[in-house]
């Protein structure tokens, strides 16, 4: 996990600001290699969520490129959806679509965009949906499944379009204790499998034991980032000292 | 006791009397009622189509404006629209469309009467089908696009099935609103229900067959379209349990 792949997100001088007051982020030039578990940490109100969000431009930035593949996404003239497809990404609150069973969430996307046949699918969700444990609720609606179970599955409807990179904005966030693990997991899996994630969270566990690299946000900057190993034993920046010593 | 069955069968027979002359006579149901009935349906159902069409585009237009800041210049002219439609009788509106927009191409009265109840229709769907549309969460929409989809795509798989399940009553109650407003298209002329009543009722000087008549014909139609949009309702509510 420590060798470096090519870089596959390359953002620089990165700034968003909300209306004339909020200054969410302020001028974040970071790489995301591949085959990277980056974890971002820091205290609400940071902008790790904002800086998550825009590597794709769900929050577009007020200036700043972000390179994904050596393409500036932020260009008008690229075409964002294509790239989205190939950028998975996991919400606080799960989205899952109401409206439609589990596996209809999982192949709607693969189907309609990247003109799989409804078999081909299927059988590529059902595989999916077997190595996180819940292909026996591939007929359920979102509204009869666990916190869980949901998050599980939104990963999966994720990984159904075949990442290059999976992006997850506080996952365990809204889960109650006892479902924290079971999402954790499958994220750790993920991981082992090789995947390249950008994590927003505040499980620290998750971060000390998964993580290549660790960010740590405050004020819409990054102020210190390293391997989990200086990170935890040797915070330098006081402000890092001062979150984790709340948060440990 | 005697005297009260020699009155209320005296009653009866006059009952009688008026019926044959009210809807018997020269075919005045088939003439006033049963063509009145055609009208009303026809002009009902094809200002329900444009209503409908016209309402979605409307409410599309407004929401996207509202979510992504596009199409500022359209939304303006949707706002002044649907204020205008909103604030005017519709009887003055059908007024205006007949005497004056088709004074010279004139297209005929029903058709009049559908387009002006059409475009009235088109004003209220729009708000109700907005409404629908802003009572999604946002996450909704940000996890349709994070996996790829475009806007329009977005929308039709993910937002308006979501959309169309919380406003279907409201929407019914639009369409039942709109039969019954057809009623006044008897200001231009139009024999509809409401004014084929009012015809027998000038030559027969008989009120109550004819418009009790046309009530409850107006009140099965209303209960009809009630019906269809509970089964509507139960069936868009299958999807969550």
């Amino acid at each position: 996990m420590t060798t470096k792949g090519d870089v596959l997100i390359q953002v620089k001088d990165l700034h968003k600001h909300f209306g004339t007051t909020v200054h969410a982020l302020n001028g974040i030039t970071e790489e995301i290699h591949r085959g990277e578990v980056v974890v971002v940490i820091g205290p609400s109100g940071s902008g790790k969520s904002t800086f998550l969000r825009s590597l794709n431009l769900l929050e577009v930035p007020t200036s700043g490129q972000v390179i994904v593949e050596g393409e500036d996404i932020t260009d008008p003239k690229v075409n964002i959806n294509y790239h989205r497809q190939k950028m998975g990404m996991v919400f606080q609150h799960f989205n899952l679509f109401p409206h439609m069973t589990v596996l209809r969430n999982l192949t709607l996307a693969p189907m309609k965009l990247r003109g799989l046949s409804r078999e081909a699918a299927e059988e590529k969700a059902m595989a999916l949906l077997k190595r996180v444990g819940l292909d026996d609720r591939a007929g359920a609606y979102p509204s009869q499944l666990s916190g869980g179970q949901k998050q599980r599955i939104a990963i999966t409807r994720a990984l159904c379009m075949e990442p290059q990179v999976m992006l997850f904005d506080e996952p365990t966030s809204a889960l109650d204790p006892e479902m924290v693990g079971e999402v954790l997991d499958v994220m750790k899996e993920l991981a082992r499998d090789g995947m390249t994630m950008v994590v927003v969270t505040h499980e620290m566990g998750f971060a000390r034991e998964v993580a290549s690299r660790i960010l740590f946000m405050s004020e819409g900057q990054i102020l210190e980032q390293g391997t989990p190993d200086e990170f935890f034993r040797n915070p330098k920046d006081p402000r890092l000292q001062s979150f984790l010593s709340k948060v440990l | 006791m005697s005297a009260w069955l020699a009155s209320v069968s005296a009653w009866l027979q006059d009952l009688q009397a008026d019926f044959i002359k009210d809807f018997i006579e020269k075919n005045r149901f088939k003439t006033y009622i049963l063509r009145g009935l055609r009208n009303t349906l026809t002009i009902t159902l094809l200002a329900l189509v444009i209503g409908v069409l016209l309402g979605f585009l409307i409410a599309i237009i407004r929401s996207t404006y509202v979510k992504t800041g596009k199409l500022k210049i359209l939304n303006v002219v949707c706002a002044v629209y649907v204020t205008v439609l909103r604030g005017v009788p519709v009887v003055v509106q059908l007024l205006i469309f007949y005497f004056i927009i088709f004074a010279k191409n004139d297209p005929g009265i029903v058709m009049t009467s559908v387009i002006c109840f059409g475009l009235n229709s088109s004003a209220y769907v729009s708000e109700i089908v907005r409404s629908g549309i802003m009572s999604i969460d946002n996450g909704q929409f940000e996890a349709g696009r994070s996996l790829g989809f475009n806007y329009v795509q977005t929308m039709w798989y993910i937002v308006l099935p979501q959309a169309m399940k919380n406003v279907l009553p409201a929407l019914g109650n639009e369409f039942i609103a709109l039969l019954k407003e057809t009623s006044i298209a008897g200001y231009i002329g139009v024999t509809d229900l409401t004014k084929g009543a009012d015809i027998i009722r000038s030559q027969t000087f008989d009120a109550l067959l004819p418009l009790f008549v046309i009530a409850a014909i107006y009140l099965v139609l209303v209960m009809v379209l009630t019906k269809l949009v509970g089964i509507m309702e139960r069936r868009l509510r299958n999807s969550d349990h």
